[in-house]
């Protein structure tokens, strides 16, 4: 379903071409394969917005890095709606590192936007932690152990809805 | 995320993704997402910029509650502070750098292959 109105925009940047191409140049020969399906699961709303517990997932790591002494980068791990950390850690993701910095956390874990939405009465509230799921290219690991790992977590968070923001 | 966005949704907890690698996202087929065209690393807004990042958060509580059917895409509004310079950075190949990235891959390899050992000799140990 395309909800979109507007004409004229820029086509975004095709991310796998580009990979691709790139990992061609560094002398690779197998392309990696991104996950693909047909099928979509699709739950609606079960209740009213307002009345809405939202969990936040991100791919980012806990603070720190391997310099201080944070062995668990990448293991699904939790961390408070309150009291953010204000860096997380990013470094060995695969972002635009020549373009942009993640210096402010709001630019991918949008705790406080949420919060907001809370105060106006838009969504009922935030659950008490945010999620993370590293990212480690295995969709073996993610299928089998990650994802089912982070619904355990929403469904003992009570969580109603998931705004899931990958880096 | 995209996998991870389907087992929650698939648990019964609708879900909408905010992301910028909107090809990537579409190709796994997600059922909710708002597509932020910005250089990798702040989906959720240009740094610091508390009213777009606002308006993003806003516009995927909304997509939870106007998407009827999976593979809802829905594209903000908000447009990269500094121009469009950065869509041919990321992972920039060109004539110049041809070489130094084939030395690249070959270093990798190489370390790569150092690693293995190690590990095998660690092992064997």
């Amino acid at each position: 379903m395309d909800l979109n109105t507007e004409v004229g925009r820029t086509d975004p940047v095709g991310y796998m071409e580009r990979t691709r191409r790139y990992y061609r140049a560094l002398g690779y020969n197998n392309d990696y394969k991104w996950s693909h399906y047909v099928d979509v699961p699709f739950t609606p709303l079960k209740k009213p917005l307002a009345e809405s517990k939202v969990v936040i997932v991100t791919t980012s790591s806990p603070p720190g890095g391997p310099k201080d002494g944070n062995r668990k980068l990448k293991e699904v791990w939790s961390g408070p709606t309150t009291n953010t950390p204000a860096d997380l850690h990013t470094e060995y993701l695969a972002w635009d590192k020549e373009t942009t910095h993640m210096r402010d956390r709001e630019s991918y874990l949008p705790v406080q936007a949420l919060h907001a939405l809370a105060a106006e009465g838009r969504i009922g509230g935030l659950t008490e932690r945010f999620h993370g799921v590293p990212t480690t290219y295995s969709q073996k690991q993610t299928l089998e152990q990650e994802a089912p790992h982070i619904v355990r977590l929403c469904q003992e968070d009570q969580a109603d809805v998931a705004v899931l923001v990958p880096i | 995320m995209s996998l991870v966005a389907r087992a929650i949704e698939e648990a019964g907890i609708p879900t909408v993704i905010i992301g910028s690698g909107k090809d990537i996202v579409e190709h796994c087929g997600v059922p909710r997402l708002v597509f932020t065209d910005f250089p990798l690393g702040n989906p959720a807004g240009p740094p610091y910029d508390r009213t777009s990042q606002a308006a993003i958060a806003a516009q995927a509580i909304d997509l939870l509650e106007t998407a009827t059917e999976p593979r809802t895409t829905v594209n903000s509004p908000v447009l990269w502070p500094e121009g469009e310079g950065w869509r041919h950075v990321y992972n920039y190949i060109g004539p110049e750098n041809r070489d130094a990235l084939r030395a690249e891959g070959e270093e990798r390899r190489a370390r790569q292959q150092r690693d293995r050992q190690g590990l095998a000799a660690a092992e064997a140990d």
